[in-house]
């Protein structure tokens, strides 16, 4: 940077003092995340292997008729086409990787935000401090988050999860806060009134009555999550991702659209799915 | 009458400043400022300022004054949903306003209920969940909550309802279930913060004689906020009027009839002189149930129980009066096998005629709260009049007359 005087400021450097920080996290703390690969690549086998056990036609009769409770025919329908099509394009063990990972990275990001969700609804001063956090978190470019997570747990699924995670998180705990204050104050006071404790409100009153929309942040996170895992294949994650990103390098347009459209799918199922969820239950009458 | 009663709450020197610099603002106050000049001089509220009064073991004490008189904020600061800023409440002996945050819950588990303007019923949990809610919190049994949450809402009228949610049914029965919930942890002291204005005038009447019939039965010392005379009068045993966050006057509802200290009640009883040519036909309501002279002791309790009465009138055949029966000596009766209503009968309850002017039923209210027998000429029983109709009536009339 330099004007007309020929007075230089130095560039800051912010991205070697960052790099600085994440060697000294890698070689200290290479045992945790040791660790916490080792776990987290069992748990995405497991899950995998038992999704890919069962027969494709028995996954799509279980997910059609769980649609078919849950939010009636038309998804049912829906569902049937749609899976239909993913075997018949012959992604289906993509789709299952793909879905895999989703599944994983939202749990962990689910019981994590929660948690920070509620400290935040009820304390202001932890408030003030995640709020910021969570603005950078989301408008960060979604791929930074795939950098660091290489030192950390190499290429490949771990890498993937651990982007994923701290980049669906923030609307999950956004929602669990926003929750949790909307609980009318009235309906607090006459908690109190009868003698309720901090944790008696909290299980009670404040989490049942916010759980619509706690689970509308949980829709959101499980979309941000595929959205990620499907971009993760640039760090070695498996799945659909993987199928656009090597029609990319071969120029085969057409297998892109394909895994594309199975991305879709995926993404439109497993939304309405979990919208059913964040519906306000109406009482029986 | 009252101060035969044990002091069940003791409230003395309570104030509330709501803002940041309450020191200065009660100094002020204590150099003789009023509310309106201190919130100009400093911009601080004076909600309460030096209230003392007592509440008796049983009574049912209203507190009435206009909008922003203090009224809410003197109930919270009762329970502490509002801390006060200096000030005395004595329960039982302990001062709420000293205990720290766990005697604070036991003491609202064990003293206070609570029943509020907008119902605040949980959406979420069912009627009987609503009900059972002060007790789940207190820790009780799960076979214990579900009974008394019943019992509670059998008491309000409300049974086949227990699974319906709040949302489903009307705003009167909503606040049946509030009622319910606040009698079902059995507390020492109910709290009734505008309970019954949300609910149009009838089902209010309704509410008002309900809570009147529960009240004599359970002798639950119940403090009720209302800004309504007509109501205050009608339900209270004695009356509050707060102004400005100060008590203008403390007294029975004859006394603040006959000798108003503010201009909002004064305006009302300008027109009770209309009590000359009000007369007991119009405060009369009709007889629920009788007993006969040939009712056995059982029968009469049952007939007090199915009506929700605690007295009953008993007449002959031809309608005639013989005299009146409290419920108490009723149980009595059962328990000592007696077999007919003779020897508990008072013979020499009030019998007026139905032109008798209302301002001469006060005296024969005087001691006790059971109703006079409106009769004809001939003795036979026309009709009822209780204590609170009579007030209610003249209160009307004064609202009409003013
Ligand atoms: N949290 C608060 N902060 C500041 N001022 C308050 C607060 N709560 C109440 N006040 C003020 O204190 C005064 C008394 O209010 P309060 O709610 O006790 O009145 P009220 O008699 O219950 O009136 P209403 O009949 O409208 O319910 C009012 O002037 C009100 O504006
Ligand atoms: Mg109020």
């Amino acid at each position: 940077m330099s004007d007309a005087t020929g007075f230089t400021i130095p560039k800051i450097e912010l991205g070697d003092w960052i790099e600085t920080g994440l060697d000294y996290l890698t070689t200290n703390y290479s045992s945790i995340t040791r660790g916490i690969s080792k776990f987290t690549e069992t748990g995405i086998d497991v899950l995998n292997d038992a999704l890919m056990w069962l027969p494709e036609w028995a996954l799509i009769a279980l997910v059609t008729l769980l649609c078919w409770r849950l939010a009636g025919t038309r998804l049912a329908i829906g569902s049937v086409l749609g899976l239909g099509l993913i075997w018949n394009l012959d992604l289906w063990d993509p789709m299952i990787e793909s879905l895999t990972l989703v599944v994983i990275a939202t749990l962990v990001a689910v019981v994590i935000a929660v948690p920070l969700g509620i400290l935040a609804a009820l304390s202001d001063r932890f408030y003030k401090v995640i709020m910021p956090v969570l603005d950078f978190m989301q408008t960060m470019p979604a791929f930074v988050y795939l950098i660091p997570a290489i030192p950390f747990f190499g290429i490949g699924s771990v890498s993937a999860i651990f982007a994923t995670v701290i980049f669906s998180m923030p609307p999950a705990i956004r929602f669990t806060t926003l929750g949790i204050r909307q609980v009318p104050n009235d309906l607090i006071e006459a908690a109190d009134a009868f003698g309720a404790t901090r944790s008696q409100k909290l299980f009670k009153l404040q989490l049942p009555l916010s759980l619509p929309t706690v689970m509308a942040g949980i829709n959101q996170t499980i979309m941000l999550a595929l959205s990620m895992v499907v971009i993760a294949a640039m760090i070695g994650a498996d799945g659909l991702g993987n199928e656009v990103w090597k029609a990319i390098q071969r120029l085969r347009p057409g297998d892109g659209f394909e895994a594309g459209i199975a991305v879709v799918i995926l993404a439109m199922l497993l939304d309405r799915l979990t919208q059913t969820f964040s519906k306000e239950k109406k009482p029986r009458s | 009458m009252t101060d035969t009663r044990d002091v069940k709450i003791r409230v003395r020197n309570l104030s509330k400043v709501f803002g940041n610099q309450p020191d200065k603002a009660l100094k002020l106050r204590d150099e003789g400022m009023k509310r309106p000049e201190i919130l100009e001089k400093t911009g601080q509220t004076l909600g309460l300022s030096n209230v003392d009064f007592d509440v008796m073991e049983g009574e049912l004490l209203v507190i009435m004054g206009l909008s922003g008189s203090g009224k809410s904020t003197l109930i919270r600061c009762l329970n502490r949903l509002i801390e006060p800023t200096e000030g005395e409440i004595l329960i039982d002996g302990d001062d709420v306003a000293k205990l720290d945050d766990k005697s604070l819950l036991r003491c609202r588990r064990k003293h206070f209920s609570m029943v509020f303007q907008n119902f605040a019923l949980f959406p979420h949990r069912t009627v009987q969940q609503n009900a059972e809610f002060g007790l789940e919190v207190r820790g009780e049994e799960k076979e214990v909550c579900y009974q008394r949450g019943r019992d509670a809402l059998k008491q309000v009228g409300l049974d086949g309802w227990e699974d319906a949610y709040p949302s489903q049914l009307s705003g009167g029965m909503q606040q049946r279930v509030g009622l319910a919930r606040a009698l079902a942890n059995d507390s020492t002291v109910l709290l009734m913060d505008e309970a019954f204005s949300a609910l149009d005038p009838l089902i209010r009447k309704d509410m008002q004689q309900e809570l009147l019939a529960l009240q004599h039965k359970m002798k639950k010392t119940t403090i009720f906020i209302t800004h309504d005379l007509d109501e205050a009068l009608s339900i209270g045993d004695r009356i509050i009027l707060l102004k400005d966050g100060e008590i203008v006057q403390i007294g029975s509802p004859e006394s603040i009839l006959t000798s108003p200290a503010n201009d909002y009640v004064a305006r009302f009883v300008e027109g009770v002189d209309m009590s000359r040519i009000l007369t007991a036909r119009s405060a009369m309501t009709d007889v629920r149930a009788t007993a006969r002279d040939d009712d056995g002791p059982r029968t009469a309790l049952r007939k007090m129980g199915d009506n929700g009465l605690d007295s009953l009138f008993v007449v002959r055949r031809d309608r005639t009066v013989l005299g009146i029966i409290t419920a108490e000596d009723t149980e009595r009766a059962v328990r000592e096998n007696l077999t007919d209503l003779s020897s508990i009968i008072h013979s020499d309850c009030c019998q007026v005629s139905p032109e008798e002017p209302l301002h001469n039923l006060f005296a024969m209210f005087a001691g006790h709260h059971h109703p006079l027998a409106v009769v004809d000429e001939q003795s036979r029983l026309l009709g009822v009049v209780i204590k609170g109709s009579v007030l209610a009536e003249l209160a009307e009339a004064g609202e009409a007359h003013a």
